[in-house]
C-alpha cells in the first residue's frame, strides 16, 4: 500500500513561503512526477513528504494515517538522492544492506535480499566495490537497490537521472518504468526535465512557485493545458504563444498553437512569413519563422525531408482544431 | 628535448636549497652522532676522548630511562585519546547552526595561540596552585582538601595543560572534515532507518577516520618533544621525566653531552619507529 494524501500543507524558510498551502492526493502504484523550474520548491515538497522536512502547516496521510509527526525511517517511504548519497566507506553490498542491518533484520535474510535486488539491477559483479569505483549509472543502481530492499510504501525520486548524460539518461528511465511496472509501488518522482515527466508520469504534478498549477495525465496535459504556463512548460519545442490581433479574432488574450499543429506551403496559408534559422533533426525538421501574426518568430515542425533555405517566403496554417485559447488571466477558454 | 634539458636545470636551480637542508639536518644529525661515542664533560674536563658505546648502554641501564619512556607515552596517549575525542565532540558542537558561531569558533582556536611556557605556567599558579589556585578554592568550597595537582597527580596535570594546548587543533582539523560531509548521506542514513548513534559510527566516524589520523600523525611528532610545560611546572619530578627531558637532564644539569647525545640517537630511534607505524596507518586510510 501506499497512497498519499497532503492536505494544505505548506512550508516557510524564515519568512518566505516557499510552498502555500497545498492539497494533493497520490494514489497506490501511481507513478507521479513533480515538475516545474528550477526553485519552484519540487525537492522541498519531496523532502516533506519524506518527513527530512517539517511542515510548516498542514498535515501528511499515508495510507491514510496522519504521518506529519512521523520521523522519516518509520513512515515506510525510501528516497533516491540527487547525489546517490551513497555511503563511500561501504561495499555495494553493505550499502545496499544498510537500511536491512538497521532494521536487525539477520544476516541470511539480508544476503537473499541484496542478491535478489542485485539481480534485479545488474549489480551482482560490483557487489564487493565501492561507490567510488562505479560508474555514475552503476551508482544510481545502487542507489536504488538500497530503496528497493526496504520494500517501502512509497519510492522517491530527486532529480535522479541529472548527473547522467544523455545516453544513460534515456537507458535509466526505461528501467525506472520499468521498474514501477514490475513493483507497482507508488513512485514520486522529481524533474525539471518536462520529457522525462512526459515520458514516465502515469500523472504529472505541474509546480510553479511552489503552487500546482495543474495536476493530470501526460496527454491531458498535452492536449488541454490549463493555463500559459503548463501550456509553454509541457512540450519541445515549446508550444507558441500569440497574443494581440491576431489572438482578438479568436476572442481571447492569448492563443497558442503548438508547432506540430502548424501546416507550412510555400504557396498558400493563413500566415505570411520568412523562414528563419532550421534545425534538422533527421526525422523532423524545426523552422523559426518570422510572420506578421507575432512578433516572435513562430516554431513550425516538418518532416524531416522539408527543406526551405534561410530567408525563402512561406506560408503557415494554423489547424483549428488544435487551437488553445487564454483569458486575460492565462487561464484556459473553452 | 625540452624537458631532459630543463630538468637538468631544475636540478641545478634546486641544488642550493636542496644542500642548505640537507646540511641543516645532517650537522646536528652527525654532530649528536659523534658526540654520542665520546665522553665529554664540559665542566669536569671537557674531551675526554672516546669511550665506544659506553653512553649508550649506560643511558639504557639508568633507573630513570624506563620510567621515562613509560612518561612519554603516557603524556602522548594520554593528550591523543583526550584531543581526539573531545575534538570530534567539539567540531560536531561547532558544526551546528547557532547564534554568535564566528566568536565562539575563535574562542575555540585561542588556546592554539598561547605559548607553551605561558599556558602552563597560567595553568601552574591560576588553577593548580594548592593554596590560591582556582581548584583548590572549588574543592575548598565544597569542603574537601586541596589536591596538590603539580605533585599529587603530577603526570595526568601535565596532560591536562597539554591537551587544552592541542585541542584547538584537533577541533580545527575534524571541523572542517565534518563540514565536507555531504549531509544528504546523513539524510539517506535516516530515512535508512539509522538513529543518531548509528549514524555517527557508520556514517561520521568513518568520514572523520582520515582527518583523525592526520591529527594523529602530525600531534605525535610534536607531543614526543613536550618540554616547555614540564620544565615550567614539575621540572621533570614526580614521574613527568620523559625522553626529551632526561636528555635536557644529562646534557645541562649533569653537563654530560656523550650520554646525552647517546639519548638523542634513542629518540631519534623511538620517533622513527612511531613514524613508520603511523604511516603505515595514515598510508592504509589515505589509500582508501
Ligand atoms: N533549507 C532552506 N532554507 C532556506 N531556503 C530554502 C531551503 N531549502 C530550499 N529553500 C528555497 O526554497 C525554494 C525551493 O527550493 P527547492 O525545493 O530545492 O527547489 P527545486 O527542487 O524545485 O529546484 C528555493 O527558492 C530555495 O532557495
Ligand atoms: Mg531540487
Amino acid at each position: 500500500m501506499g497512497q498519499i494524501q497532503l492536505n494544505q500543507v505548506s512550508k516557510s524558510f524564515g519568512p518566505v513561503e516557499v510552498i502555500p498551502p497545498l492539497d494533493l492526493t497520490i494514489e497506490d502504484g501511481e507513478f507521479v512526477v513533480f515538475v516545474g523550474p528550477s526553485g519552484c520548491g519540487k525537492s522541498t515538497l519531496l523532502r516533506l513528504i519524506a518527513g527530512l522536512e517539517d511542515v510548516s502547516g498542514g498535515h501528511v496521510l499515508i495510507d491514510g494515517r496522519d504521518a506529519t509527526e512521523i520521523v522519516p525511517a518509520k513512515r515506510g517511504l525510501a528516497m533516491v538522492f540527487q547525489s546517490y548519497a551513497l555511503y563511500p566507506h561501504m561495499s555495494v553490498r553493505k550499502n545496499i544492506a544498510f537500511p536491512l542491518r538497521m532494521a536487525g533484520l539477520d544476516k541470511a535474510e539480508q544476503d537473499k535480499r541484496v542478491t535478489q535486488a542485485a539481480e534485479v539491477l545488474n549489480l551482482t559483479d560490483y557487489l564487493e566495490r565501492r561507490p567510488g569505483q562505479l560508474s555514475g549509472g552503476q551508482r544510481q543502481r545502487v542507489a536504488i537497490g538500497r530503496a528497493i530492499v526496504r520494500e517501502p510504501a512509497a519510492f522517491l525520486f530527486d532529480e535522479p537521472l541529472s548527473n547522467l548524460d544523455a545516453a544513460l539518461r534515456v537507458g535509466m528511465r526505461l528501467e525506472i518504468s520499468e521498474l514501477h511496472k514490475r513493483l507497482k509501488t507508488t513512485m514520486i518522482y522529481v524533474t525539471h526535465d518536462q520529457v522525462e515527466a512526459m515520458t514516465m508520469a502515469d500523472k504529472i504534478v505541474v509546480l510553479q512557485a511552489g503552487v500546482i498549477e495543474q495536476v493530470g495525465s501526460p496527454l491531458e496535459l498535452y492536449q488541454r493545458p490549463r493555463n500559459t504556463f503548463v501550456a509553454g512548460f509541457i512540450g519541445s519545442p515549446k508550444m507558441n504563444l500569440i497574443r494581440g490581433a491576431e489572438a482578438a479574432k479568436h476572442d481571447a488574450d492569448t492563443i497558442g498553437i503548438r508547432p506540430e499543429h502548424i501546416g507550412i506551403s510555400s504557396t498558400e496559408g493563413t500566415w505570411k512569413g520568412t523562414v528563419g534559422v532550421s534545425e534538422h533533426l533527421g526525422s523532423d525538421t524545426f523552422f523559426h519563422v518570422q510572420c506578421n501574426a507575432s512578433p516572435e518568430p513562430l516554431t513550425v515542425r516538418a518532416t524531416g525531408e522539408m527543406a526551405l533555405s534561410y530567408g525563402s517566403e512561406v506560408y503557415l496554417t494554423p489547424r483549428q482544431e488544435h487551437l488553445h485559447r487564454f483569458d486575460a488571466k492565462g487561464l484556459r477558454l473553452e | 628535448m625540452a624537458t631532459q634539458h630543463s630538468r637538468s636545470a631544475a636540478r641545478v636551480m634546486m641544488a642550493p636549497a636542496v644542500i642548505l637542508l640537507l646540511g641543516w639536518m645532517l650537522v646536528p644529525l652527525v654532530m649528536t652522532l659523534y658526540f654520542s661515542f665520546k665522553q665529554y664533560l664540559p665542566l669536569r674536563g671537557g674531551d675526554l676522548g672516546w669511550v665506544g658505546f659506553d653512553n649508550y648502554v649506560r643511558f639504557v641501564t639508568s633507573s630513570a630511562f624506563w620510567p621515562s619512556i613509560q612518561a612519554t607515552l603516557a603524556i602522548v596517549g594520554g593528550v591523543l585519546v583526550i584531543t581526539v575525542i573531545l575534538g570530534t565532540f567539539l567540531a560536531m558542537l561547532l558544526d551546528q547552526p547557532m547564534w554568535g558561531q564566528g566568536i565562539v569558533r575563535i574562542l575555540v582556536i585561542a588556546p592554539f595561540f598561547v605559548m607553551p611556557t605561558v599556558s602552563a605556567l597560567v595553568w601552574k599558579n591560576l588553577f593548580m596552585d594548592p593554596v590560591n589556585g582556582l581548584f583548590a578554592h572549588l574543592w575548598k568550597s565544597v569542603g574537601a582538601t586541596p589536591i596538590e595537582w603539580l605533585s599529587q597527580a603530577s603526570l595526568p596535570s601535565i596532560i591536562l595543560i597539554v591537551s587544552w594546548q592541542w585541542l584547538p587543533f584537533a577541533t580545527l582539523i575534524l571541523l572542517t572534515a565534518i563540514q565536507s560531509l555531504d549531509s544528504e548521506q546523513l539524510e539517506a542514513a535516516e530515512m535508512d532507518g539509522a538513529r543518531w548513534p548509528s549514524r555517527f559510527i557508520y556514517i561520521i566516524l568513518p568520514h572523520l577516520s582520515r582527518a583523525i589520523t592526520v591529527v594523529i600523525l602530525i600531534q605525535t611528532i610534536f607531543l614526543l618533544a613536550v618540554f616547555a610545560e614540564i620544565f615550567v611546572t614539575t621540572q621533570g619530578s614526580f614521574g613527568t621525566r620523559t625522553l626529551t627531558y632526561l636528555i635536557f637532564q644529562r646534557v645541562l644539569e649533569s653537563q654530560n653531552v656523550g650520554l646525552g647525545s647517546a639519548g638523542g640517537v634513542y629518540a631519534i630511534i623511538l620517533a622513527n619507529i612511531i613514524a613508520l607505524f603511523l604511516m603505515r596507518i595514515v598510508g592504509k586510510n589515505l589509500d582508501a
